[in-house]
């Protein structure tokens, strides 16, 4: 990590290397089932020795944002998947939550295809956001970046006992809601998980939170309880999304919920100031200090999370 | 239905608009006889004023100050949806008939305004 920016000018190195520590994205660990967190760049090496295997998480890469606190996002996110590629462990593939673009443009999603590209890891699996899906309702993301499984764009896969499961939640949006699944989406996530055991470890990831984390600024999705009712017989359900551009999480029965830090720029806490968007006063140098990084645990069981926050100095 | 699209730049936010999108323009007869403009602001995720009251012929114009994007969008599609509006677009709508239009951004759908058209 140290090395990735030495041909930088000096204020631009450090912003740089601060918004990738920022915002590089998660690693996550499967042992035994039961995912770990791992911000990235944070002793991973160690961490994976009794892991069975690791994904790395990366979202909201808002290709084509170029305004304060950072003007580029290419860069940003360049260097994310720079970090990833330097984990000694390759991840088995990574996870993009969402908003690839700022506003879903053909070049924006050239671009972000690029820099993917870049990454060592043998396939990248999408879902969007609402920022890929404007004017033409995602055909453009889909034609790119879907997996073509069901219409509605929509997938699962198994990976080393493992269900994945990838859900829309950015289209058909009502006047007054939040994000959506819808019936048809309802209905499929029921039947694919009808003939999993409960010891099935699950793993399903979408960009908007499923559960309502604030829904005074549209972050939650209506029927996400009625997703969840069909988790909760499974011993370990890891939920995983974007959307609000930092780390939220919350522990519900088996059910653990995190959301992901952006690669671009990070929003205000809940409810903190007149209402979401970037955050354009964070002086570069102090960026992780006002986030902060945090590691975290997800225990079987004990129903509980363990969260440890420290500050890189 | 009457409505009728143009996107031009307000006097107001001539300063500030460079960006906005390529005008549509549609010639009509409803163009010369909608002198009166009304703007709503969106700003921090919300429509200012959240409800307007017009008379009927009156040229809506949005203006998106915030730095997200933003889709002006008719809830049962009375009108065509705006493009997404980046800091500074706008995006107008001429109301020729009377009546209630509700409305929404399709991507932040808890962000909803009212027109009411008399």
């Amino acid at each position: 990590m140290q090395n990735n920016h030495d041909n930088e000018a000096g204020g631009r190195r450090q912003f740089l290397k601060c918004m990738a520590w920022a915002g590089a994205g998660t690693l996550w660990l499967m042992k035994g089932g039961v995912l770990h967190a791992q911000p990235l760049g944070d002793g991973a090496t160690a961490s994976m020795a009794d892991a069975s295997f690791s994904f790395a998480q990366i979202s909201d890469s808002h290709i084509g944002f170029h305004k304060e606190p950072n003007m580029d996002v290419v860069g940003t996110l360049r260097a994310s998947v720079a970090l990833v590629n330097a984990q000694a462990a390759r991840p088995d593939f990574l996870l993009h939550t969402g908003d690839l673009t700022h506003l879903s443009k053909p070049e924006e999603f050239d671009t972000l295809a690029g820099v993917m590209q870049e990454s060592h890891a043998h396939k990248v699996f999408y879902v969007p956001g609402e920022h890929d899906v404007i004017g033409d309702s995602g055909a453009e993301f889909f034609r790119r970046f879907g997996e073509r499984q069901h219409a509605g764009g929509w997938y699962s896969f198994n990976h080393r006992g493992v269900h994945f499961v990838g859900l829309i939640n950015v289209l058909n949006l009502k006047a007054g809601g939040l994000g959506s699944l819808g019936a048809e989406q309802l209905a499929w996530l029921k039947q694919d998980l009808a003939s999993l055991s409960a010891e099935t470890p699950l793993l399903v990831f979408a960009h908007m939170p499923l559960w309502p984390l604030y829904p005074p600024w549209g972050w939650g999705t209506d029927d996400s309880a009625e997703a969840m009712s069909y988790l909760r017989r499974f011993g370990s359900v890891s939920v995983l999304n974007g959307h609000v551009h930092q780390i939220q999480q919350k522990v519900e029965g088996n059910i653990t919920f995190y959301t992901a830090r952006s690669t671009a720029y990070p929003q205000p806490a809940p409810g903190v100031g007149p209402g979401p968007g970037p955050m354009k006063d964070v002086a570069p140098g102090a960026l992780h200090r006002y986030l902060g990084i945090r590691d975290v645990r997800h225990v079987q069981g004990k129903q509980a999370l363990a969260v440890t926050e420290g500050v890189l100095s | 239905m009457l409505w009728h699209r143009v996107t031009l730049l307000w006097p107001m936010a001539l300063c500030c608009a460079i960006g906005v999108a390529p005008a549509v323009m549609a010639a009509s007869a409803s163009t010369a006889k909608a002198a009166v403009t009304s703007q709503i602001e969106i700003r921090n995720f919300a429509f200012a004023p959240k409800t307007l009251t017009i008379p009927a012929g009156t040229r809506v114009v949005w203006i998106n100050r915030d730095e997200e994007p933003h889709v002006v969008t008719s809830a049962g599609s009375l009108f065509a949806p705006s493009k997404g509006l980046d800091t500074s677009d706008s995006y107008a709508v001429t109301f020729s008939k009377p009546g209630t239009y509700a409305y929404y951004c399709s991507i932040h759908p808890m962000m909803v305004g009212t027109i009411i058209v008399q």
